[in-house]
């Protein structure tokens, strides 16, 4: 069993799945819900408040028999840039996977332009990275560009 | 070139090519406006917010070439006083024509409804976004006037910050190497996201404060309002809404060829003696309006 592996018991080891690791301690419920796991119905577990060498405290989650496209993964880059997928097979590391901020990023996101449609209708999201850092990014529809981000209630 | 289908929402969403194409067929409808061919079409013309002169141009441009106008000037008047949504009008709508122009007063209502509507959608003005056809007049009187859009010296004047019609010209004015030539008091400089463009394109730009330190050079001068409605706090409007009158006298010393653009309604910007010197185009501009929206309807439609 790797180090890595060991450190991650205080969770409980998962034979298969995916471990994300490093998440700031203040947005583990939003990974959850951007990755879909609040609805998940295999074993989700999840560490808040660990103590991490590099960052202090940290969260982590592992989601039993859950596997991510890189596409998925890059959509919690603005809640936990420095998270780190750790792919899990017969309990053993196979893959680390690293987000990357996407090119587009939907649905996660509210517009900061009060007189923008997305803000009078029910309408979702779309947002278009312009620059990734700092993070700059512009509103499909009022075409305004941003950055200071806030998340969809 | 096949634009048949295409919305226009944002000036961005047509190309170099396209923009030529929708000046080419312009000129032909200004030599010959009054033309059959969109006799069996159905064009919407929905205004959830008031405007004259933009619904006025779209309804003569459609009349004139034969296709029924239904819609309306005042969203009172429409479900949508009774709570309907943008999304449930358009959908209705998609249904009844062949065409929807649209103006709203929510930014990105346009692109919305385009992603709802089973018709092609253009765009009359969204908020303080878009108002792309309005730059396509304005790219056809420059062009009408110049011969050419290609390397000209473009002032902007007045109110550079929430002026979209300036943003949509600085934006396509970049594909035909324009140098830019800046002029708004302080507190209305033209925004870094459309500096960018400019810059993406390597061209050059000035800004300056004083107006009549660019008339010599200048080939363009599009002069524009500044808005009162856009000032939360009236003490700041009135400190700069009389920042530049430009004025008969200013002009001695332009360019022979150097002509004056405005969005139009102006309000004391420019003084009634320049309406009769030879510079003055801005009445002759909101003329090209009705060619330019012909050109745009019927090259949707696929008709031309």
């Amino acid at each position: 069993m790797t180090n890595i592996s060991k450190k991650e018991l205080v969770v409980s080891a998962i034979e298969n799945g995916t471990v994300i690791d490093h998440i700031p301690v203040d947005t583990v419920l939003m990974v959850l819900s951007i990755l879909g796991l609040d609805k998940y119905e295999d074993e989700v577990l999840i560490g808040n408040n660990l103590d991490s060498k590099k960052y202090g405290k940290k969260g982590i989650i592992k989601a039993r028999n859950k596997f991510f496209e890189q596409k998925d993964i890059n959509k919690i880059a603005l809640v936990a840039p420095k998270a780190t997928l750790i792919v899990i097979k017969n309990y053993e590391v196979v893959e680390k996977k690293f987000v990357e901020i996407p090119e587009k990023i939907d649905t996660i996101l509210k517009c900061i332009n009060p007189n923008c449609i997305t803000n009078k209708e029910i309408v979702d999201t779309k947002f278009k990275v312009v620059e990734k850092n700092p993070l700059k990014i512009q509103c499909r529809y009022c075409e305004k560009t941003m950055t200071n981000i806030r998340f969809a209630e | 070139m096949n634009l048949k289908g295409k919305n226009l929402i944002s000036i961005s969403d047509y190309n170099k090519q396209e923009y030529l194409e929708i000046l080419r067929l312009a000129k032909e409808f200004e030599e010959n406006p009054k033309q059959e061919i969109l006799k069996n079409k159905v064009v919407a013309s929905i205004f959830f917010e008031p405007s004259t002169r933009t619904r006025l141009s779209f309804e003569s441009a459609a009349s004139m070439l034969g296709a029924k106008v239904i819609g309306f000037s005042n969203p009172s008047a429409t479900s949508q006083s009774k709570g309907e949504s943008l999304h449930d009008t358009i959908k209705m709508l998609s249904a009844y024509v062949d065409i929807i122009v649209m103006r709203h007063s929510i930014e990105g209502a346009a692109r919305y409804a385009a992603e709802v509507a089973s018709v092609p959608l253009i765009n009359a003005g969204d908020g303080a976004n878009q108002h792309p056809t309005q730059c396509m007049l304005d790219l056809y009187s420059i062009l009408k006037t110049q011969n050419t859009l290609e390397n000209l010296n473009i002032t902007l004047v007045g109110d550079l910050k929430y002026g979209r019609t300036v943003h949509s010209l600085v934006q396509a004015m970049c594909n035909f190497n324009a140098t830019f030539h800046l002029v708004s008091p302080t507190e209305l400089k033209l925004p870094s996201s459309v500096k960018m463009h400019i810059k993406e394109a390597n061209l050059k730009y000035e800004q300056y404060t004083n107006l009549e330190d660019v008339i010599p050079f200048s080939d363009i001068i599009y002069m524009t309002r500044i808005q009162r409605e856009r000032f939360s706090d009236p003490l700041e409007y009135e400190k700069v809404k009389d920042s530049y009158i430009l004025d008969a006298a200013m002009l001695k010393g332009c360019k022979e060829t150097m002509r004056i653009l405005h969005p139009l309604p102006r309000v004391n910007e420019i003084a009634t003696d320049v309406d009769k010197t030879p510079y003055a185009y801005y009445f002759q501009q909101a003329r090209n309006g009705v060619y330019v929206r012909q050109a745009l309807m019927t090259a949707i439609l696929g008709v031309k």
